[in-house]
Order: C-alpha cells, then sequence, then structure tokens
C-alpha cells in the first residue's frame, strides 16, 4: 500500500530552514487568493491591493509612513519573545505585558499633568519597561518555584490585564475633562510624554528606534554574549546545558524578564503616539501577531525585522482592501493566520522528509 | 480599483465634464464614507449605520458612492482608516461611534476639504459636525411598559459603560416604570462592552436568577432576547427591530433610523449648503422609532404606551419632567419644568429611588 511517511532527518534541512517562510508567504497568497474568491472578490485584486498598493500609487507617501507604526510594536515584542522561544520558554502573553506597560507609563504621565519636561518620556519608558517586565515575572516565578505551566498562566494574564485596563479606562485613568465618557487624556497631546514622529510624517517614532535598536541589542546578544549562547544550548539541548552550567531558572526568568520588558515598552511607545489614549479598545493584538512575526523571523532578529515589516503591509493593504474592495475584517486576520499555520506545517520539512512509497524496509 | 479612484480623485468637475453637463457650485457626484465599530451584522447599532447608509444610496441612486468599513478598532487604527478614506477621495466621512472622537478631530484637521460627520461625541470643527439621538425619549415608552408587565416588580437592565446617554437611559426608563408601578425596582449589571454575547447572556442569566422577569439592555447583541425567549419572560430590543430573536418575548424595540438624518446631510454636500452643527434628534424627527407593540401584549397597555409615544413625538411631553430628585433627594428637575440638554449631557447620577449605586 503506497503512504506517505515522515522519516528524520539526519541534520535538520538549511534549505527548509530558511526556505519555509517564503513558501509559506507563497501557500498563504494562494489559499487567501482561495479565500477572496469564494468571497466574492478578485482574488488577484485583493492580493495586489494588500502587498501592492502601500508601495505603489497615489497614496504610496501616506501608506509607507504607517509601515514603520505599524511594524515597531511587532518588531520590538518579537524580538524579546524570540530569546525565550529559542530557549523553549513560552511566553504567550506579551499582549498583556504590552497592555500592563502602557498602563505603567500612562499612571506616571497622568499623575504628573500637566509637569513640563521632556524628561518624563524618560521616565514613562522606564516605567513601562517596569511595568511589562513585573507582569511577565508572575509566569516567570510561577513557572520556576511550582512548576506551572508559563504559556497557561501567561495567556490568562492577557484577559486579567484587559480588564485592569478596562477599569482604568472608564475609572481612576478617565479624562477629568471628557464628560464622563470613557477613556484618558490624550498623552499624544501632553508635549512632555507625546512619542510623535521624529521627522514629521515619515511615522519613525521613538518605538521605531527602539525596535531598530532591539534588533542590533539581540543580534548582538546571540552572536557574541554567553547569555546568547546559554539560550541557544538551552533550547537545542537542555541536558548539555545543565552540563554546561545553564541554571534553568535563571534563564526562564531573564527571557521572561526581557520580552516583557520590552513588551511593555512597546505599549508605552503606541499609548503615548498612535493611539494617545487609555480606551477600553487599546489592544489591538500585537503581542499575538508577535508570535507570527518572531517564527516568520526564524527567532532571528534580523529575520525578525524583515517579517515585522512584511507583516505591516498585509495590516496598512489589509485596510486599504477593506475599504477599497470590501473585504471583511475577519478575512484580513484569518489571512495573517494562515501566515503561520502554513510556516508551522513547512516547518515540519526541516527536521523529516516526506517518503512516498511501499512500506517495505523497516 | 483604479478606474474607480481615479474618477473619485477627479470630483466632480471632471464627471461633469464628461457628461457634458454644465460646471455648477452643485455637485453632481458625491462619495460618502462610513466607519463602524463593529460588524454589520451584529444587527444592532453597527446594523442600523448601515441600514442609514443603504438609505441614503437608494435615495440618492448613481450620484452617491460609498464605501464602508466596519469592525474598526477604537484604537490607533482608526486614524489611518480616516485617513485612508479621505485620500480615496471622499468628500463626506461618517465616524459613527464615540471613540473615534479625537482621530476624526485629527484626520479632519489634515483634510480641511472633507466633510467629517461624528456621532455621539462632543468635539466639533469647520469641517467636523457631530450628530446624536435622543436614545431616552425611546427609554420613557419602554420603561412604561416595563413597569407595567412585571409580576416580580423586579426589572434587570444590562449596561455597557457608565456614561451619561447610558446612565440618562436608565433614570428615563426608571422614571416611566415608577410612575407606572410604584413598587417597581431595577436590577443593573454593568459589562463594560457594547457588544458581547457571551457577557449579555451572563448578565441576563443572573438577573433572571435574581427575580427580574423583564430584561432591558442598553448593549448590542440580540443574546437577552434569545434567553427571554427560552425562559418565557419580557424583553426589550436595542438599536435595531429584535422582535425575530424573541417573536414572543421582545415587547417592542428602540430602533435607531439614522437614514433621515444621512439624507440631510448627504443632499447638503449635493447642494453645497454643508456646514458644520450639533444635532440631537429623537423620536419628533424619526431618528428613534419605537415600532408596533407585540400583539401579545394587553391592548390597552399597548394603547397607554402609544400615547405616551406619539405624546413624546408631538413634543407634548418630555421623559425628564419635573419634580425629579436625585438618588441623594436633591432635586434637579423644579415642578413643572423639563431637565434642559445641558443636565442631560452631563448626567452622572441616578434619580431618586433606584436601588443601586453607579460605578465611579
Amino acid at each position: 500500500m503506497a503512504m506517505i511517511r515522515l522519516e528524520r532527518r539526519a541534520d535538520p534541512s538549511n534549505f527548509w530552514r530558511y526556505g519555509a517562510p517564503l513558501v509559506a508567504v507563497l501557500a498563504t497568497i494562494i489559499a487567501g487568493g482561495i479565500m477572496f474568491a469564494l468571497l466574492g472578490k478578485n482574488p488577484v485584486e485583493a492580493i495586489r491591493t494588500i502587498f501592492w498598493t502601500p508601495f505603489t500609487g497615489r497614496n504610496a507617501a501616506y501608506y509607507l509612513s504607517q509601515l514603520p507604526i505599524k511594524a515597531a510594536p511587532l518588531v520590538l515584542i518579537a524580538t524579546g519573545l524570540a530569546l525565550g522561544f529559542r530557549a523553549g520558554i513560552w511566553n504567550i502573553g506579551a499582549e498583556g505585558q504590552y497592555v500592563i506597560g502602557a498602563l505603567s507609563g500612562a499612571a506616571v504621565a497622568l499623575a504628573l499633568y500637566p509637569m513640563e519636561g521632556r524628561w518624563l518620556f524618560i521616565i514613562c519608558i522606564a516605567a513601562s519597561l517596569a511595568g511589562g517586565m513585573l507582569w511577565a515575572m508572575i509566569p516567570a516565578v510561577l513557572k520556576v518555584r511550582l512548576g506551572v505551566s508559563e504559556i497557561l498562566v501567561s495567556l490568562m494574564l492577557v484577559y486579567v490585564a484587559e480588564n485592569i485596563l478596562a477599569s482604568l479606562a472608564v475609572g481612576a485613568m478617565k479624562n477629568p475633562e471628557g464628560y464622563g465618557f470613557p477613556g484618558s487624556r490624550n498623552l499624544s497631546q501632553y508635549p512632555a510624554v507625546a512619542n510623535l514622529d521624529i521627522w514629521s510624517g515619515t511615522g519613525i517614532h521613538w518605538g521605531v528606534i527602539a525596535a531598530l535598536l532591539s534588533v542590533l541589542a539581540g543580534q548582538i546578544l546571540l552572536s557574541r554574549h554567553i547569555l546568547g549562547f546559554q539560550i541557544q544550548v538551552a533550547g537545542l539541548a537542555p541536558r548539555a546545558a545543565r552540563f554546561a552550567g545553564v541554571a534553568p531558572g535563571r534563564l526562564v526568568m531573564v527571557c521572561m524578564a526581557a520580552s516583557g520588558a520590552l513588551a511593555g515598552a512597546a505599549g508605552w511607545f503606541e499609548l503615548a503616539g498612535p493611539s494617545g489614549i487609555v480606551s477600553v479598545d487599546f489592544n489591538v493584538g500585537y503581542g499575538f501577531t508577535a508570535i507570527i512575526v518572531a517564527f516568520l523571523g526564524r527567532l532571528h532578529p534580523v529575520g525578525i525585522l524583515l517579517a515585522g515589516v512584511l507583516l505591516a503591509v498585509t495590516y496598512v493593504g489589509g485596510d486599504v482592501a477593506r475599504s477599497s474592495l470590501g473585504l471583511p475584517a475577519g478575512s484580513i486576520q484569518s489571512f495573517q493566520g494562515m501566515l503561520l499555520f502554513f510556516l508551522l506545517a513547512l516547518d515540519v520539512l526541516t527536521a523529516y522528509r516526506i517518503r512516498i512509497g511501499r512500506k517495505a524496509r523497516a | 480599483m483604479k478606474r474607480r479612484s481615479f474618477l473619485a480623485g477627479t470630483a466632480a468637475a471632471a464627471t461633469a465634464a464628461a457628461a457634458g453637463l454644465p460646471a455648477r457650485a452643485q455637485a453632481d457626484k458625491i462619495k460618502a464614507g462610513f466607519i463602524y465599530v463593529g460588524p454589520i451584522t451584529d444587527m444592532g447599532y453597527n446594523y442600523q449605520h448601515n441600514v442609514g447608509r443603504e438609505d441614503a444610496m437608494a435615495h440618492f441612486g448613481d450620484a452617491l458612492e460609498t464605501v464602508y468599513v466596519e469592525n474598526v478598532p477604537e484604537g490607533p487604527d482608526c486614524e489611518r482608516i480616516l485617513t485612508q478614506l479621505a485620500l480615496d477621495g471622499c468628500d463626506i466621512i461618517f465616524a459613527t461611534s464615540f471613540g473615534f472622537m479625537d482621530p476624526t478631530i485629527n484626520v479632519a484637521a489634515k483634510f480641511p476639504d472633507v466633510k467629517f460627520e461624528h456621532a455621539t461625541g462632543f468635539k466639533t470643527a469647520d469641517n467636523v459636525a457631530i450628530y446624536n439621538a435622543r436614545f431616552y425619549e425611546g427609554r420613557a415608552v419602554i420603561g412604561h411598559l416595563a413597569g407595567k408587565l412585571t409580576k416580580s416588580n423586579q426589572i434587570g437592565y444590562i449596561v455597557p459603560v457608565p456614561i451619561p446617554e447610558v446612565i440618562m437611559g436608565i433614570n428615563a426608563a426608571f422614571i416611566a416604570a415608577r410612575k407606572a408601578n410604584p413598587d417597581v425596582q431595577f436590577k443593573i449589571i454593568w459589562i463594560y462592552d457594547w457588544h458581547n454575547p457571551q457577557k449579555e447572556a451572563d448578565a441576563a442569566k443572573a438577573l433572571v436568577e435574581q427575580g427580574c422577569d423583564v430584561l432591558m439592555q442598553h448593549t448590542d447583541s440580540n443574546a437577552p432576547i434569545t434567553l427571554a425567549e427560552e425562559l418565557g419572560i419580557h424583553a426589550f430590543g436595542q438599536a435595531a427591530d429584535m422582535s425575530a430573536y424573541g417573536p414572543n418575548a421582545c415587547v417592542t424595540s428602540i430602533v435607531d433610523n439614522w437614514g433621515p438624518y444621512y439624507i440631510e446631510r448627504i443632499g447638503m454636500m449635493f447642494d453645497g449648503s454643508w456646514a458644520t452643527s450639533d444635532q440631537w434628534l429623537g423620536m419628533p424627527e424619526g431618528v428613534i422609532v419605537v415600532p408596533e407593540i407585540n400583539a401579545n401584549i394587553d391592548p390597552e397597555l399597548r394603547a397607554e404606551a402609544d400615547a405616551i409615544r406619539d405624546s413624546i413625538i408631538n413634543r407634548e411631553y418630555h421623559p425628564f419632567t419635573g419634580p425629579l430628585n436625585k438618588q441623594d433627594g436633591t432635586e434637579f428637575v423644579a415642578a413643572g419644568e423639563v431637565a434642559d440638554d445641558g443636565t442631560l449631557l452631563n448626567m452622572m447620577f441616578y434619580v431618586e429611588g433606584i436601588d443601586a449605586e453607579l460605578p465611579s
């Protein structure tokens, strides 16, 4: 009987390690095209709108300026997540750390309002780093002390964070001049803490600079620092890592702290700039999309940068497709989700090869 | 797509020239954009705004082109989507949710030639008008019905967030219910969400377990109506006519009917008379509609409710007619007077008799 088998490769395939993301993008375009066609839209036009309008056409200058705004939080969060993912530490709750980081920065800014001084911005960044880090410490400590799954705890804490956000947006952080409506003061209109474009109209705010710095730092850490070596070894061979003197508990704490802090900072940069207001709907899923970005970028800082830009294109182009072609919002999210789905499926090919034939020899 | 944006981009003059029409000050073709906070299939608030868009399309025919974007979060993405609509050549853009307020003001400042209309907010500009509906007028009608229909004297009320619009709705319903039935009491659950079928169903269940036999809601899903139908109790639809989800349970609904407003404002774009304004429209203007009351309700009670509805439509009765006291016993509307709009729009208190605490 002819059958399909998976056979473990002696060595992981380098072709598939780097080829899988490209094939996954192609497969997503094909499957997404089929989905758009089933929705009654011209698939070629839909794909072209998503991937080309941000770069061409008469409004390209505006769309291009939106790419860094969308990519920055994704890259910042994904760079942190990748450290843990490499070591087999699964922080799924970056979304919650993003929210708590933003709220920590906002708490400082709103408490000191209307104090002047650009140094306040630095204090707020520090607060957001600390807030995101502390939120990530909850699953880290539970993991190290009690062996509780960090996957579940970090994920559940997203919902806790969202409820804290909702409660503050309609309660303690509500704009006293807002006629009772939910939502805080607009922090992007508070000059001391506003995270505006450094060069007007480019979309490059301080969060973009931070994202680029995090990529650089991640690259140096992984290639030149002993901690980077420990992370890599712990992920590839946990037993060997112990012999090499890696303390697993310490590694969990460090990786969770780093990813939590970066997610927290991403939240603050977003809140003080593009978003402006602490509102119930402040978070839009960057913490989850960053997981796609991390894997699409092969957990490699430079790869994450490229993957972040690609996902940003699907966001910006996807919104264009929503208004110009009337695509439903859910179809764009499905399109992004397919990317991770195909990538994970194709990743099997890195470690295994497909054999088609009779099951004759064992 | 290219051709569509070309047409829109070159706007009225080119179209008029191509059609061989003389150039006039008025526009011959208008493109209107709409953004909705939720899905147009919510069968509630967003659905009704989209019905208003369709009404406008039916009214103006080919002269009006519309685009819409649904599920726009009230966060950073809203500003980009508004900008995109303006860049795509929309002449007028309707931002239909409160949380779009600051993004609308920001984008309007960058596109002085595009007109913006923001629903339920309070910030205007030369090219930003605001509009809102007097939802509380419908509450007075259903409050009376609820007060008469309850046997346990407990009315359950599911509410999203404590803002004046919602609080004045609770108060208007309570004033009417107490008038109809002096023993009535409200049980109120805040879910901090405008459209969340799961939370709404949970809240409805909790209210029924606490003894409520009539449900009201200021949230947008039909989940409470569906539950009321299963349990054989009464409920009232919100934003859209929800009778299909509870043929027996749904007494009536408070329907948002935006069509007349959208037709009026887009019409002003055609004749060049658009100017910023601040309009708060209700049952007299047909923007709030209470459809026919369920035939399973006692005819006498139906007639009472119809009379209240007609008296509001004819402006003979105001749901906030004094004497009215706040929860703490202090008077806020004197006998024979009616609450002014400023009082209503800043209403952050319950009226006397409500046995609950307003979340801060």
